[in-house]
This record gives C-alpha cells, sequence and structure tokens, in this order.
C-alpha cells in the first residue's frame, strides 16, 4: 500500500473525486463504444498510425479543443469563486490549482495546439505541396503534445496539480514551498509536448523553404505561410530556453541540485529570466499565426488583394526579433536599475510600431472593397477595435514607473486576455469556421454561428474590461477571495456573468458543429467562400494527396489569379504520387515518454529507466528502418478526382 | 453592429457608476511617488484613447462604406498594392507616440526609483520591509523597533524602503503611496516613497506566494512626525524586546494578526545585503556571522552570475 498512497491526492474535495469517477466512465464508454461499434481497426489504421498533415492537424484542433473545455471550466470556477466576496466555493488551495492549470492548459496544450493544428492543416495545401518535409516526425510532434497533455490533465486526480501560477516562479516553485508532485507534473508535462513543438519548429521552416509549389517564390507566399514561417523560427529560438530551464527545475526539485534556490550560490531570479525569455516569444507566437489568419480572412471576405504586402512581411520579421529583447518588462520590479527598465520600456514599445502597421494595412485592406459579413469576417472585424484596446494597455504596462502600479494586479489580468481572446482565440475559431469545408466538405451553420459570435463578444467584454478597473482599485491577481470593504464585488459579479456568456458561446459552437453535420449541403463545391489563396483550387474535403496535379502560381493569390486573370494552375498530366506510409512508433513513442514522464513525477525509477531505454530502443530502430513511402497510381487518383466531379483545371 | 456599440456604452455607463463614488486607488495618490505614476497613467490613457478614438473612427467608415449591400453586384475591388506614402504614415506616427511616451516612461521611472522630489535634502527614514509567508515585518533600524503587518510612517518625511524576503518571492505595494517592489530572499531593494496625507492606506503582497496569499496585507497610517515620535516611545515604554526566539516562530506559516516590539531582527538575522547579500557588487569578505547562510563562498560564480544578469 505504501507505493500507492504516494498516488493521492493532497487536498481532496468532492468535486475531485466526482471528477475521478466522471473521468473513468468516459474512459470505460469510449472503450466501450469502440468496441460495440468495431471501430478500433479504424481508428488505428486511420487516425492513430497516420502521417497525413490532415488528419494530424484535425487531432490537433480537437485536443485544443477539449483543452479549451478544461481550461474554460476552470475559468468558470475561478470567476464563480470571486463572483461575491467571501465565498467558500473553493478554498485557496483549491484556487491556486484552478487558476495554475486553466493558464498552463489554456496558454501550452490549447492555444499552441490550436495553432499547430491550423498550420498543419493549412500550411502543405497553401504552398501546393503534398505533406509536410517530414511527416512521421510530424506525427510524433502530435503525439508527443498528447503525451505531455495528459500527463498534465491527471495531476488534479492522481497526485494533485501544480499550484505554483503558470510562471512557476521559484522559490514558491521549490520542494520547500510546493511539497506535493504538482510542479513535477508541470516540469515534464510541458517537457514533453515542448520537445513535440520544438520538432514541429523545425519541420515546418524544412517544409515551408523547401517544398513550396513552382512559381512560389518567398514573397508570393501567402500571407498565413510567412507567419508560420516566422513563427516557427521563434519557435526553434524560444524552445530551447524552455527546455533547459524545465530541465534545471527538474534538476533541483527531484536531484538535488540548487540552480533556482536562495542559497548555495543559486539564484532564484535566474528562472524569471529564463522562463520569460521563453515566454515572451511564446506569446508572439500565438499571436503570429492568428495574424496570419486574419490576413487571410479580412482579404477574402472584403474582396481585395491584402494590403501591404510588404510591410505586413516586414513587420513581422520586426515584430519577431523583438520579442527576444522584451522579456524583462515581465518583471520591472524585481529591482533592476531605472537604466536596464528604461531600455526594456523603450523595446517593448517599439513593437507597438510594426503591430499598428499591420492594424492600419487590414484597415486598408477593407478599403473600396465589398466587405460581406460571414462568421469568421464579424470575428475579425470584432478583432480590430478589441485587439487595439489590449494593444494600447500593453503600451501602457510597457511604461515602467506606470507598471509599478498595474504589475500583478486585474490591469495585467485584463490586458493579456485582452490580446490573447480577441487576438488569438478568435482567429482560432475564425479560422476554424473558415478552413471547416477544406476540412470536412460541409459548412458551419452561418446563423448559429453569429448567435455565438454575439454571445463570445459580449461575454469577453463583460468578462474582462471590469478587471481594468479594478486593477487600478488595487486588486492583486491571484487572490482567491476578497472583502466586501474593497468595493470589488460588483465589477467581479459582471466578470462573472461574463465568463457564463463565454461559456454560452461556446458551448453552442459545439452544438453548431453537430448541427451542421446533420444538416448542411455536402454540394459545395471547392470554393465556398470565393477565396483567393491556393488552398481553395482543391476539394473539399481535400483528397489525401492534397492537389492531382502540382499546381504552378504566380501570386501569393493564386485561385484569384486563375478565377480572374485566366492563370492556368494545373499544366501537367496527372502522375502516380509518392506518399509517407502510416506509422505506429510515433504514438508508441510518445506513450513510452508518458510512462517516463508520469515515473519521474513520482520518484519510480524502474519505470525511467525501462521507459528510457524503451525509447532509446525506439530512435534506434528507427534510424535503422527503411520506409520509402508509396506510390498512388494514376488510376486511383483518377477515380477520386472523378468522385469530386473531375479535376480542377 | 449597432448592438457592440450599445453594449460598450453600457459597460462604460456601469463601469463609471460603480466607481463613481470613490476614486480608484492607484488614481488617488496620496504621496509624490504614486502621484508621478497616477499623472504617467492618465497621460498614457489619453494618448491611447486618441489611438483607439482613430482605428474606431476608420473601422466604422470602412465597414459602413463599403459592406457588400452597399455596393453595385458587379463591383469589382480593385487591386491595390502599398503605397510608400500611406505607409510612411502609418510607421512614422506611432514612432511619435511610441517616442513620446518612452521619454515620458525614462524620466517617470528615474524620478520614482530615487529619493522624492522635493525631500532630496532630508536623511531618509530608513524601514526595512520584509516579508515571510504569509506576513511582514517592519524593522525601524534608528526607533529600535520592529511591528508585524502594520505600519507608521511620520508625513512629509521621505522613506527609503529596504524590502527583502525570508523565503517566496513577494511584491511590497501601498497603491495610494508609491508602486510595487520585489522583496526577495537574496538580495535586498529599496523603494522610495514619501506621504503628504495623513491617514490610513492599504498595503499588500501584490506576488502570489501560495496559500495565505490573498490575506497577505498590512495596514499603512501616516502620521504628522511628533505622534510617530510618541508612537516610538509609547512602544519603548509598553512592548516586549523581540528575541531570537519568538523572531524564528514568526517566521512559521501563517498569518499572525499586528504585533509590536523593541529592537529588531535585523540584529541576529541580518538582511541580505552588504557583506550578506547573495548578490552584490561589495567587497568578497566572508563573514563571521552565523546567521550567514547566503552564498557563503563568494567565489567568481555569483560574480558572473551578476554580471548576466545586468
Amino acid at each position: 500500500m505504501e507505493f500507492f498512497e504516494r498516488f493521492a491526492v493532497p487536498h481532496p474535495s468532492p468535486m475531485i473525486y466526482a471528477s475521478m469517477v466522471a473521468i473513468g466512465l468516459v474512459i470505460i464508454a469510449i472503450i466501450a463504444g469502440l468496441s460495440y461499434f468495431k471501430k478500433w481497426g479504424y481508428l488505428w489504421n486511420e487516425w492513430l498510425t497516420t502521417t497525413d498533415h490532415k488528419r494530424i492537424g484535425i487531432m490537433y484542433i480537437i485536443s485544443a479543443l477539449l483543452m479549451l473545455f478544461r481550461g474554460g471550466a476552470d475559468a468558470v470556477m475561478m470567476r464563480l469563486q470571486t463572483a461575491v466576496p467571501e465565498n467558500t466555493f473553493l478554498d485557496a488551495q483549491h484556487y491556486n490549482e484552478v487558476f495554475t492549470t486553466h493558464g498552463v492548459v489554456m496558454i501550452i496544450f490549447m492555444a499552441m495546439a490550436f495553432i499547430i493544428g491550423l498550420m498543419n492543416f493549412v500550411v502543405p495545401l497553401q504552398i501546393g505541396a503534398r505533406d509536410v518535409a517530414f511527416p512521421r516526425l510530424n506525427a510524433l510532434s502530435f503525439w508527443l503534445y498528447f503525451a505531455g497533455a495528459m500527463l498534465f490533465n491527471i495531476s488534479f486526480v492522481i497526485g494533485g496539480s501544480p499550484d505554483a501560477g503558470w510562471t512557476n516562479y521559484y522559490p514558491l516553485a521549490s520542494t520547500d514551498f510546493s511539497t506535493s508532485v504538482g510542479v513535477n507534473y508541470y516540469n515534464w508535462a510541458l517537457q514533453i509536448s515542448g520537445i513535440g513543438t520544438l520538432i514541429s519548429g523545425i519541420n515546418f521552416i524544412a517544409t515551408i523553404m523547401k517544398m513550396r509549389a513552382p512559381g512560389m517564390t518567398l514573397m508570393k507566399m501567402p500571407m498565413f505561410v510567412w507567419s508560420a514561417l516566422i513563427t516557427n523560427a521563434i519557435i526553434v529560438f524560444a524552445f530551447p530556453v524552455l527546455t533547459i530551464a524545465l530541465l534545471m527545475g527538474t534538476f533541483d526539485r527531484q536531484l538535488g541540485t540548487f540552480f533556482f534556490a536562495t542559497d548555495n550560490g543559486g539564484m532564484d531570479m535566474m528562472w524569471a529570466n529564463l522562463f520569460w525569455i521563453w515566454g515572451h516569444p511564446e506569446v508572439y507566437i500565438l499571436i503570429l499565426p492568428a495574424f496570419g489568419v486574419y490576413s487571410q480572412i479580412i482579404a477574402t471576405f472584403s474582396e481585395r488583394n491584402l494590403y501591404g504586402y510588404t510591410s505586413m512581411v516586414a513587420s513581422m520579421v520586426v515584430i519577431s526579433l523583438l520579442s527576444f529583447l522584451v522579456w524583462v518588462h515581465h518583471f520591472f520590479t524585481m529591482g533592476q536599475d531605472a537604466m536596464t527598465n528604461s531600455i526594456f520600456s523603450i523595446t517593448t514599445m517599439a513593437i507597438a510600431v510594426p503591430t499598428g502597421i499591420k492594424i492600419f494595412n487590414w484597415l486598408l485592406t477593407m478599403w473600396k472593397g465589398k466587405i460581406r459579413f460571414t462568421t469568421p469576417m464579424l470575428y475579425s472585424v470584432a478583432f480590430i477595435p478589441l485587439f487595439t484596446i489590449g494593444g494600447v494597455t500593453g503600451v501602457m504596462l510597457a511604461i515602467a514607473s506606470a507598471d509599478y502600479q498595474y504589475h500583478n494586479t486585474m490591469f495585467l489580468v485584463a490586458h493579456f486576455h485582452n490580446v490573447i481572446i480577441p487576438g488569438v482565440v478568435f482567429a482560432m475559431i475564425a479560422g476554424l469556421i473558415y478552413w471547416w469545408p477544406k476540412m470536412f466538405g460541409f459548412m458551419l451553420n452561418e446563423r448559429i454561428g453569429k448567435w455565438a459570435f454575439w454571445f463570445i463578444v459580449v461575454g469577453f467584454c463583460l468578462a474582462f474590461f471590469p478587471m481594468y478597473i479594478t486593477g487600478l482599485d488595487g486588486q492583486a491577481r491571484r487572490m482567491y477571495t476578497y472583502s466586501e470593504a474593497t468595493g470589488f464585488a460588483p465589477l467581479s459579479m459582471l466578470s462573472f456573468i461574463g465568463a457564463a456568456l463565454l461559456a454560452v458561446g461556446f458551448a453552442i459552437i459545439v452544438y453548431n458543429i453537430y448541427y451542421s453535420f446533420r444538416n448542411s449541403p455536402r454540394n459545395i463545391g471547392s470554393d465556398p467562400w470565393n477565396a483567393r489563396s491556393l488552398e481553395w483550387a482543391t476539394h473539399n474535403p481535400v483528397p489525401e494527396y492534397n492537389f492531382a496535379v502540382t499546381p504552378e502560381v504566380v501570386s501569393s493569390e493564386a485561385l484569384w489569379d486563375a478565377k480572374k486573370r485566366g492563370h492556368k494552375l494545373f499544366k501537367n498530366k496527372i502522375e502516380k504520387i509518392h506518399m509517407p506510409n502510416n506509422t505506429g512508433w510515433p504514438i508508441i513513442m510518445a506513450g513510452l515518454f508518458f510512462v517516463f514522464g508520469f515515473s519521474f513525477v513520482f520518484f519510480i525509477w524502474s519505470g525511467v529507466i525501462i521507459s528510457g531505454l524503451a525509447i532509446l530502443g525506439c530512435m534506434a530502430y528507427r534510424s535503422f528502418k527503411q520506409d520509402d513511402g508509396r506510390y498512388i497510381p494514376v488510376e486511383e487518383i483518377k477515380e477520386t478526382e472523378d468522385k469530386f466531379g473531375g479535376a480542377n483545371e | 453592429m449597432k448592438l457592440k456599440w450599445t453594449f460598450l456604452t453600457i459597460i462604460i455607463t456601469i463601469a463609471t457608476v460603480l466607481t463613481g463614488c470613490e476614486p480608484l486607488l492607484v488614481l488617488d495618490p496620496k504621496g509624490p511617488q504614486a502621484a508621478t505614476t497616477a499623472n504617467v497613467i492618465w497621460i498614457s490613457i489619453i494618448t491611447m484613447a486618441i489611438v483607439v478614438v482613430v482605428v474606431l473612427v476608420m473601422l466604422t467608415n470602412m465597414l459602413f462604406k463599403y459592406r457588400a449591400s452597399k455596393q453595385p453586384d458587379d463591383y469589382e475591388p480593385p487591386h491595390i498594392e502599398g503605397n510608400k506614402y500611406v505607409e510612411g504614415i502609418i510607421v512614422g506616427i506611432p514612432i511619435l507616440i511610441v517616442a513620446f511616451l518612452s521619454v515620458v516612461s525614462i524620466i517617470s521611472t528615474y524620478q520614482v526609483e530615487a529619493t522624492p522630489e522635493g525631500y532630496e535634502d532630508q536623511e531618509p527614514l530608513v524601514i526595512y520591509a520584509s516579508s515571510s509567508n504569509w506576513k511582514w515585518h517592519f524593522s525601524y533600524p534608528e526607533q529600535d523597533i520592529e511591528t508585524v503587518n502594520y505600519l507608521f510612517i511620520p508625513t512629509n518625511q521621505a522613506v527609503e524602503f529596504r524590502l527583502y524576503s525570508h523565503g517566496t518571492i513577494t511584491s511590497f505595494w501601498i497603491p495610494q503611496l508609491a508602486g510595487q517592489k520585489y522583496a526577495m530572499a537574496d538580495m535586498v531593494n529599496t523603494l522610495h516613497l514619501a506621504a503628504e496625507v495623513p491617514g490610513d492606506y492599504m498595503g499588500r503582497n501584490a506576488n502570489f506566494n501560495g496559500e495565505g496569499f490573498a490575506e497577505n496585507t498590512f495596514n499603512v497610517t501616516a502620521m504628522p512626525q511628533t505622534e510617530f515620535d510618541q508612537w516610538v516611545d509609547d512602544i519603548h515604554a509598553t512592548a516586549d524586546p523581540l528575541t531570537e526566539e519568538t523572531f524564528n516562530e514568526l517566521l512559521e506559516p501563517g498569518h499572525l494578526g499586528q504585533m509590536t516590539f523593541t529592537g529588531t531582527h535585523l540584529e541576529f538575522a541580518p538582511a541580505p545585503e552588504g557583506e550578506n547579500g547573495g548578490h552584490h557588487h561589495g567587497s568578497p569578505d566572508d563573514s563571521e556571522e552565523e546567521t550567514h547562510d547566503h552564498d557563503d563562498e563568494h567565489d567568481s560564480d555569483s560574480e558572473e552570475t551578476e554580471h548576466e544578469n545586468h
């Protein structure tokens, strides 16, 4: 029994026990359902072992949506707890666990997965490629992410959640102050999914640099591809810092080193520096693909080319460079001298300039356009003013002296939700709706979609604008409760109502997926939005090989050229197509990584050694295995194309 | 779209009504440092409001003028590449705004990091504020007294806080008197402020430090110098001395409420500054003191880390 005691939850509550039961029931239901409908083979062959970038993208997005609901449940619990003063719905310890997991889940397992999912699905289609450069590695990326996400998500029922905030500052996160295994989970879950992300970064850079369709020079790439390229460059430079920082944290907590200790030559401030040297570029990793999505959507629904293509690219390059030069603004209050703070204050504000260029370019894209208010466009239109408000409050925070008053307050919480929700989350929803017909061959209902939009926009404003005010009124973030006398109560209640509306909005999106799956017409052709870029030149849903014939392009708006200027996209005859084989190694390796991480979290050294050796074994086996892929014969391609009503030409 | 604007108006109205009764703490300064930050915040709010209004006006204009329902069916939007002059404007004006705010930022940051304006000639009152889970210990070395969770300061007197922590990183914050600064276990930070209006002010730790964080607050009372001196004398007449044993008990996690002692813990548990500091530029001589457990060997490693950190 002693062995199992370590898995007990240190701060149990009826809600956690209820969750345990619910998780158990869901797992049983999934296994029973798959067995009853005899879908195990389908699941394994078509999804779990796939190397198809489109399916991997869809799995990323499904996981991201699951995580959105996990993180969203955390968010609603927090707002419910603080809706009235002196509330006892959650105690301090549970509240601390909930906001910690909310932050990690939303940033690492929701937003990251969503952007990588969309990149997976869209980038190869937009550059006219058959897949990514390294399809098996791509599958490994996804499964490592998934293993990390699952490891993180079991923490609250096995051993205890992390509770030191998503920033995980030492010495609070050290074993002196965080005694449960929670922070071990944090270290290993982020480590494993971080490796997956780093691999994705390399994979996408290689894909975009080497696999573009003939004629697509760098300056003729669709804007989303540009945003993906720059994002992945940031990933490759930023994520190794996180890898090392997490490893040092693991060493401190589990192997007795003193990197981030306050004595024995360690330094707690080093964690803050390392964390934010990764953490600030990380927010641009999230926002740049969102900018890419908006660029595509605004151009499509304004029926105009994107204004200022060159300056859009240049501004993203400048943002990516500046993103590495601003990390100190996350701790202006740590005691650096006024000179240091002034320098970082200026670099931070400088980011407003390239971001401003983008805002004005989107506005000028609508100028003289013919604007159609579809659901994706509504999100983009709401994004512009809301993100501007988030951006200007960012400039306010960048003023070091004023930051001494905003730091650690609800004002900051309002600011970053104000950039991340209208910036990233709106973009992901808009992108999902926009590319949904490409993924599944039918469109989501517009009327229900617009209902969801209004709930989400109104909910967002109600939930977060009041926080600017309570922040200026001295409300620190991360407080599980407050007294009546503070006067935070009415605005906090408003925030809770907003959070509830947001939850309803997301529920409507799920309903819309169900409704549209049942009712939407399937004969929508390949270009239901009257779009401009290359991905709309192939069928809906996209066949396995993407394009029957490799397209040739002359501008960033290949399909528009074909529609309006008589450009011929597909010049060659259909030939056999080289495709990667499915493989089970990525999911098996990720499973081993899960066991490795889980064993390490609980100091089960036998598990660590066995799974560690098995991982090395898998890598060795893979290194010597020859797998040259397979060819799809011409007849099969023609058959598929006929089913879609003939090749697009 | 109309719905949205109506809605925004409603929020702003509600917010104004709700908060109209009392001014927000940060914007209701009671001393020169907080006055500086409040002014900077107002300057930035006004500047930024102009940006938001410009974007809103442009957006509304585009949405109303160029919506599909207002265009003839056969209207084909033109192909428009970027324009040097337009892009010059959308780069140039933001650069001017950022340059202006950068100047504001630099001047004000130097201001709040120095002795408050008008108090330069005064000898500041030095108070050591150190945090432990989840309390604040205030040591007055000159007055030779120590309080827990409450702070008395004389008005119209420059006060220099020396901040450090007995554990987790905390952030010392009295919104109406000055902005925050971290208190950490391996170095001492300095925070300058002065109170110009007598009264009670809210002070707290603003940086999350575990279970007792929400209640990690202290009360600040500013009073004229004579009352302050009287208070110090009263303590010397009535309070018990702070022993090392008592102090170690105080450090145990908990909240405690308000307490008063004569003597300070600095005598037997000095702050991590000077030769006791973990990260300082001073002489590397080892101290003999027993409590000196921060970085016993002042080897070159710690010096290097220090330089990287700046």
